[in-house]
């Protein structure tokens, strides 16, 4: 059943609207658990648009299996989808940066609260997240260091091959899975791919992984398969290289690769000169879990992200 | 006075990305003045310009105290304004949420770790910024309101007003919150305008700016004393919202007042011509921020009044 969530009329002969499907088993008794799937807070990000489809699509038709109250919101930034833009239009706004908002606040943080209002009580949010244009990731969970004891035992049924465990930030206090695990709702960020590009090879993973997770909650009476153990790591095992100077980077490693201590890694090419500005080295032995995609970077840029750390 | 170069960053296909400061006199370093942060703040430059040039002209009259300096940095950001982009030119991040910054970080955490290591040891910051929603206010000083405001400085500006406003947690990455946490007494100064030039809120601006420093004995400079201000809390602002999308006709300005009930602008229908809406005043007051572009989505902040029971 499609519903508004929120509308905003905008200026010219418009609404604004943000958008969910919702599913719920025939026979409601009224104690169902229920699972928010969120996606699109920056406009760029798709990844999670084939998720959407294909559980929609996969819970259309098989609804006598449902025991439990599914809300799928594939466009919580609709305008900034569909004019390709990260962040919201007219006010040039990081999204993931205004919650829980105020219903009483100018319009971006009207629909905020008015999201929140919507997914709270939920038993079970998951809020999928592609990379920005700039770097590739593979299927991974990120939670904070304080939420980790109730959101892990989660995290780890979603099929995900890493689960970062991250310390809190004070300006990640405004995203949507901050304030919803701050108002009691388990919230966990899923963050795949790259961002413009779908890679349906990862939404099938992770799609695994949330039909697992409804099946464990018991909103699911569906086959499930048998998902990953996701590698389970803090910051401290993770270790950030960034470019030194600008120019074109050119990776010579494959994504999710594992590599040792003083591997070539890529280089920064002048293609005006025709020259290597820089060559990068491996700090030290693990995976590379982040990958530039992006190829022009400055003085630093982030070219990758090694699980392992020095 | 000195030109400095405080931040150098090679670019793949522009010139060196540049921060420049200016300054004036020699000593202990008393006052910090910045400007454009983002990409759209002329009016912010163009203060901050007409401050150096009246600087330059005390100096010249040896109107400057002895062992104190001015720093003044007119832009924080000219690869965004030359290309008229708000927020840093490549990732579109807002460098006013990267402070304190990180010397090894990401490009923009770096900008800001360069900027902050130049100017955390100054005495008074002031920075001449904007607001993301597009609009007038009435000249005033912000503050965060955090245990290191100065409310007592903070009106030997002379402007009509202080705003105190409680931190959100996106703002403990600003510049105006991390000065204050390293003991620099920091003020935001709003003017009229932000990607156009108002010559008198501009005229205001720098003579507020000037009346400071001639307070604090940084300067010898004649000014009228200006207002002895009325501090406010921002969440004590009565917002106005809009109640329909369409084009906007504002009719009441920054500093009218207003009686409960008058007509402050109406909301047209964007095809007929029509008024949708006439957005009245919800109680008495005066203007303290004004919507600016002429279409407007509905529940939008169109006016904050100050209630007549502040002044």
């Amino acid at each position: 059943m499609l519903q508004d969530v929120v509308s905003v009329s905008l200026p010219v002969n418009e609404r604004m609207r943000i958008k969910k499907n919702h599913f719920e088993p025939y026979n409601l008794t009224g104690n169902e658990k229920r699972i928010c799937i969120v996606t699109g807070i920056h406009g760029d990000e798709l990844e999670g648009q084939y998720v959407c489809y294909e559980l929609i699509r996969r819970l259309s038709e098989n609804g006598h299996l449902l025991n439990g109250i599914v809300d799928i919101y594939p466009s919580m930034n609709p305008l900034g989808m569909d004019s390709i833009k990260r962040e919201m239009p007219i006010f040039d706004l990081d999204m993931n940066m205004i919650f829980p908002g105020s219903e009483t606040g100018a319009v971006a943080e009207h629909i905020a609260a008015a999201i929140m209002n919507d997914i709270k009580g939920a038993d079970i949010c998951i809020d999928i997240h592609a990379s920005n244009i700039f770097l590739r990731e593979i299927p991974q969970v990120r939670i904070s260091k304080e939420t980790a004891p109730k959101l892990l035992p989660y995290a780890k049924m979603l099929n995900v091959d890493f689960i970062w465990v991250h310390s809190s930030v004070t300006v990640m206090e405004a995203t949507l899975s901050h304030s919803l695990n701050k108002a009691g709702t388990p919230t966990l960020v899923a963050e795949m791919g790259v961002g413009m590009r779908i890679t349906k090879s990862y939404g099938d993973q992770l799609l695994d992984g949330i039909f697992n997770l409804m099946s464990k909650m018991g909103i699911w009476a569906g086959e499930t398969r048998n998902v990953s153990h996701p590698i389970v790591s803090t910051d401290g095992n993770v270790s950030l290289i960034y470019s030194d100077t600008s120019g074109i980077f050119m990776p010579t490693i494959k994504h999710w690769a594992g590599i040792s201590k003083g591997d070539h890694i890529g280089d920064i090419l002048d293609p005006l000169t025709g020259t290597v500005e820089q060559e990068i080295f491996a700090p030290c032995s693990g995976i590379v879990f982040t990958l530039r995609e992006y190829p022009v970077v400055y003085e630093g840029s982030l070219l990758a992200r090694i699980l392992g750390g020095c | 006075m000195t030109k400095e170069n405080i931040v150098t960053l090679k670019s793949p296909y522009r010139d060196d990305f540049e921060i420049n400061g200016y300054r004036f006199g020699k000593g202990e370093k008393t006052c910090c003045i910045v400007g454009a942060m983002r990409g759209n703040e002329v009016q912010q430059l163009y203060v901050c310009s007409q401050i150096i040039r009246a600087l330059s002209n005390i100096e010249k009259k040896g109107d400057l105290a002895h062992g104190k300096q001015i720093m003044v940095i007119p832009s924080l950001n000219p690869f965004s304004m030359n290309i008229q982009r708000r927020f840093w030119s490549v990732d579109n991040t807002d460098l006013n949420r990267m402070f304190p910054g990180d010397a090894n970080g990401k490009t923009t955490q770096r900008i800001a770790a360069g900027i902050f290591d130049f100017i955390k040891e100054y005495q008074y910051g002031i920075q001449f910024t904007s607001f993301y929603i597009s609009g007038d206010f009435i000249p005033h000083v912000r503050m965060m309101d955090t245990e290191h405001k100065n409310i007592g400085l903070a009106n030997l500006f002379g402007l009509p007003y202080i705003l105190l406003r409680k931190p959100k947690p996106f703002d403990t990455a600003t510049l105006n919150f991390n000065w204050q946490n390293s003991d620099t007494s920091a003020f935001s100064v709003y003017t009229n305008e932000t990607e156009h030039i108002d010559e008198e809120s501009a005229h205001i601006a720098v003579g507020a700016v000037l009346r400071f420093l001639s307070r604090m004995g940084v300067i010898k400079y004649q000014s009228h004393g200006g207002y002895m201000a009325t501090t406010l809390e921002e969440e004590h602002l009565m917002s106005v919202h809009a109640q329909s999308g369409g084009i906007y006709r504002r009719i009441k300005q920054p500093g009218d007042e207003v009686e409960q009930g008058e007509a402050m602008a109406e909301i047209l229908d964007p095809f007929e011509g029509t008024v949708i809406e006439e957005i009245k005043a919800p109680a008495n007051g005066i203007v303290f921020f004004a919507h600016k572009s002429p279409l407007v989505l509905e529940n939008s902040v169109v006016y904050k009044i100050i209630k007549r029971l502040h002044i």
